[in-house]
């Protein structure tokens, strides 16, 4: 093996900051869209209406058993054929997020269920109606008990935003196989990625860390 | 105030309540004793809502207690509770938990309901808590907090579900002071309690319910100290000499 090339490194690095970017892009938009869908299909699943929580489970259950690469070729390349234009910057983040909504689903029910029958009784003999008590007393207990492995998910929704690659979204490691195949500096290449990822994750850690410290008081 | 005619309600095909009839007047302090399983607490909670009943009728103030939502709401305006476990929101302070049915169910202005809700907490003995989280208290004044809320809606009544049986022995008897104190103003209460003592000294009637059905009721001091079922004599033989 030839000699670890560090001026190299210097040279690839605003390469791999432009995909870093693109990642941390990919990501934030996922996350979005897998926070909100998430939140929907938990709410529906949770709703005791036999027809949105028979579709929540049925959605959950079968986007959990495909591949998040299939899905994304399905989006990327299926839906322009039904006249539906897709830019793959898109088709990452949609892809993405729809799987991951389905993740977060369980996150989100896991953390509803948790909440002590006990606190809707007490919100129900208040007078309180099922949508205020889900907003007042039920969501605030489920997030706490959520943010652990909610916070767990994002980090790994951030490595997955590599799937991207695949259809093409220039993030972080599409750039590092680029630089890999012209310049054969496979060591140098792949190592500086690998630590991009790490520094990546390193912020949202912190954070979670953080607001579950916030929160754990009560 | 609250009427009760022929009241039954199973779960699956346990009969827990079996024709309950019973009518309650406003000022009037009634406590439900009974055996764990006689149907006392599902009593409680059907006549707030919380469990639907299967035949039978439920009146409060003339408004039969059903499942349209508005009715509902109406009744629980009228009609508080409080529980066994308390169920405070613990994310909310005791100040919050208080003017959580003001502020956001009946609309009143934050500061207007802030300002009774301190006086509410210190009605119970609460001042200087305010700004306490519910795991802060003990499950003394975490009761306290939960009767001062049930009072901050302005119920015609209050239902008290044996407030005082998740509570240290050396705690009950702060509870039981504020209930007391309320009973003397005038508070029309409904209480599924353990506590004889208090049943004698406080109650105008008492009701001992077996197997889902009233079976003897009076003024507290006859069926307490003279009670002629006999299942009522076996029940207070039990109670007051466990061993």
């Amino acid at each position: 093996m030839a000699a670890f090339a560090w001026k190299d490194i210097a040279e690839y690095t605003p390469l791999l900051a432009q995909g870093a970017v693109i990642t941390v892009e990919v990501f934030v938009c996922a996350l979005v869209v897998a926070t909100v869908l998430g939140l929907t299909w938990a709410l529906m699943r949770v709703s005791g209406v036999p027809v949105l929580a028979g579709f929540s489970k049925g959605l959950i259950n079968t986007v959990r058993g495909i591949p998040i690469l299939v899905q994304l070729f399905y989006i990327y390349f299926v839906l322009p054929d039904i006249g539906i234009q897709i830019n793959a910057f898109q088709a990452g983040f949609i892809g993405l997020g729809f799987a991951y909504s389905c993740y977060m689903a369980e996150v989100f029910r896991s953390g509803i269920e948790a909440v002590d029958p006990g606190q809707v009784e007490a919100a129900k003999s208040l007078g309180m109606g099922r949508a205020m008590t889900m907003w007042r007393v039920i969501l605030p207990q489920a997030f706490k008990v959520a943010l652990p492995p909610y916070g767990n998910t994002c980090i790994m929704l951030i490595k997955d935003t590599s799937q991207a690659s695949i259809i093409t979204v220039a993030e972080l490691s599409f750039q590092s196989k680029v630089i890999a195949a012209s310049t054969f500096k496979n060591a140098e290449v792949f190592t500086l990625v690998a630590l991009f990822y790490l520094v990546l994750c390193v912020p949202l850690i912190l954070i979670v860390g953080r607001l579950e410290k916030r929160f754990g008081r009560r | 105030m609250i009427a009760i005619r022929d009241l039954k309600k199973s779960f699956g095909s346990n009969l827990v309540l079996d024709g309950i009839s019973l009518d309650i007047a406003q000022g009037e302090v009634v406590c439900v004793i009974g055996a764990s399983g006689s149907g006392k607490s599902t009593l409680l909670r059907c006549i707030n809502g919380l469990e639907t009943y299967d035949a039978g009728d439920i009146t409060i103030d003339g408004q039969r207690v059903d499942h349209v939502g508005h009715h509902i709401v109406a009744i629980r305006e009228k009609v508080a509770m409080v529980f066994q476990r308390f169920n405070l929101f613990p994310h909310r302070t005791a100040l919050e938990n208080v003017i959580e049915g003001p502020v956001y169910v009946k609309r009143e202005p934050r500061e207007d309901a802030t300002k009774k809700g301190i006086a509410l907490l210190a009605q119970v003995g609460l001042e200087g808590k305010e700004h306490d989280y519910p795991h802060r208290l003990s499950g003394g004044q975490q009761q306290r907090v939960a009767i001062a809320r049930a009072l901050a809606m302005q119920p015609r009544a209050i239902l008290f579900d044996e407030p005082t049986s998740a509570l240290d022995p050396e705690l009950v008897g702060e509870v039981l002071t504020v209930m007391r104190a309320l009973a003397g103003q005038g508070m029309t209460m409904l209480v599924v309690t353990h506590e004889m003592a208090f049943a004698r000294e406080v109650a105008d009637r008492v009701i001992f319910i077996d197997r889902g059905r009233i079976v003897e009721q009076g003024p507290a001091r006859a069926v307490l100290t003279a009670p002629q079922n006999e299942r009522t004599q076996d029940f207070l033989r039990r109670v007051t000499h466990p061993l």
